[in-house]
């Protein structure tokens, strides 16, 4: 029993105590020196911090080159994965294929059929080319809200074509010249545009205030708009197709609109025709 | 003699080997994250020092150890000092185990193993938790513990190949 003790106690002492073979050190001492790290760490000292600041240099170095071997290995096996998962993604898009393919079917027959029921209620369907003009001059009054542009009657603008920024409505032309044309804009006070309000589904007139927002006018009083609810042109007056984008209701009749007017620098001039039988 | 030359670079660069990678596996963290196995992680360091130290400690320095898991530490972000803690420990095992065989057995080694390991991770995370108030998660552990034991045999069969190499240049010079 006492012979095995102390067995134990020389095996752990040569194993612990004593300076192995090649060894620059002993096994206690560094397993102290590890212990005295851990405990300077715990005081946050800064020392310690230094050593480590010190070793971040030195991994985040080193790491680029040491990470090649891995890097290697992780690349050949994403690309012996990819080609045993070939024939599955293969299947997987087929079945989206087939899946897009119906998508695009009933979509086709959406339009078709939208095109159609256009063509009942006689709205506009074609659209004449777009015409890109450049905004010369930008009269912001609180009397006035037009601009120049400078394409007119030679670049076959017409009185009463619509005036877009990108896809959203920003007013109508209302003077034309040879070479350029007046804008007014939707801001202007004397601006009447026939819209409609959704979801509701309300229809009325929006109209300028001399300032960056219009108000919806002549509804009836017991109508109440949503904050947020969307404003698009219905289509009546026979000036505009409907549907195009024109605001979002901010505050009970005020309407915010999308594109703001003081940034403009180059519009889409369009006209709407019905389609003839 | 430049042949001569050639095989005794050969020899010390097969004997820096086990410092090289272990170094390597401390920068690089051998995590096989891009295998997506769930839970699956293992100590290499653990299975690396532990082999090394027990059949030829001559090849892995203490001094070396010790570094190498100040540098685990900084790119793991635990405490400095705890990983050289652990690594050294387990140097002090594996020469336990030297001292005390003589006839040595692979199976023997590997129930070693389990006990070094399980005696080790508790020490270091028993640190962790009371004096660094670190968050653990014993079920992670647990399985990084018995992945690590279950690769140590596979592991140590590929290290004994590799000590056939440096043996059979060693020959050769």
């Amino acid at each position: 029993m006492e012979a095995s003790r102390d067995d134990f106690v020389i095996a752990i002492r040569s194993a612990f105590i004593q300076r192995g073979n090649k060894q620059r050190f002993s096994l206690i001492f560094l397993i102290i020196l590890s212990i005295v790290f851990l405990i300077l760490g715990r005081f946050n000292l800064s020392a310690i911090n230094y050593i480590k600041i010190s070793i971040n240099e030195l991994v985040y170095r080193s790491s680029f080159i040491v990470s090649v071997p891995e890097n290697y290995i992780k690349k050949t096996y994403i690309n012996i994965q990819d080609h045993f998962t070939y024939y599955d993604e293969y299947l997987k898009l087929k079945k989206e294929n087939i899946e897009l393919k119906t998508t695009v079917e009933n979509t086709n027959f959406i339009t078709s059929e939208n095109e159609r029921l256009k063509k009942i209620i006689d709205d506009y369907i074609i659209v004449s080319d777009e015409i890109i003009a450049k905004v010369l001059i930008d009269k912001q009054s609180p009397f006035l809200r037009s601009m120049i542009i400078n394409k007119g009657s030679k670049n076959n603008i017409k009185l009463g074509m619509a005036v877009l920024d990108g896809e959203f409505l920003v007013g109508k032309v209302v003077e034309v010249n040879f070479t350029t044309s007046r804008v007014l804009l939707l801001s202007d006070l004397n601006s009447k545009i026939p819209v409609t309000i959704e979801p509701e589904g309300y229809q009325s007139i929006l109209s300028g205030t001399g300032k960056n927002n219009g108000i919806i006018q002549y509804s009836k009083e017991e109508i109440f708009l949503k904050e947020g609810s969307s404003v698009f042109t219905s289509g009546s007056g026979a000036l505009f197709k409907s549907g195009i984008p024109i605001g979002k209701i901010t505050n009970k009749i005020k309407v915010d609109y999308f594109s703001d007017f003081s940034q403009l620098k180059f519009v889409k001039v369009i006209e709407f025709k019905k389609e003839e039988d | 003699m430049s042949k001569l030359g050639k095989g005794k670079i050969l020899n010390k660069l097969l004997e820096l080997g086990p410092i090289l990678i272990l170094y390597m596996a401390v920068l690089n963290e051998f995590d096989f994250n891009y295998l997506n196995l769930a839970y699956f992680s293992f100590n290499f360091p653990f299975i690396l020092i532990f082999y090394w130290s027990l059949k030829k400690p001559e090849n892995l320095g203490y001094g070396l150890i010790f570094f190498a898991g100040l540098i685990n530490d900084v790119v793991i972000g635990f405490p400095l000092g705890i990983s050289s803690f652990a690594y050294l420990f387990m140097c002090g095992f594996a020469a336990y185990l030297r001292n005390i065989t003589l006839r040595p057995s692979t199976l023997k080694d590997w129930l070693f193993f389990l006990f070094a390991i399980l005696v080790v991770n508790s020490l270091t995370y028993i640190m962790l938790i009371l004096f660094f108030k670190f968050k653990i998660y014993y079920l992670d552990i647990a399985v990084n513990i018995v992945f690590t034991f279950f690769l140590y045999i596979i592991f140590a069969n590929l290290f004994e190949i590799y000590q056939r190499l440096i043996r059979g240049s060693e020959k050769n010079d």
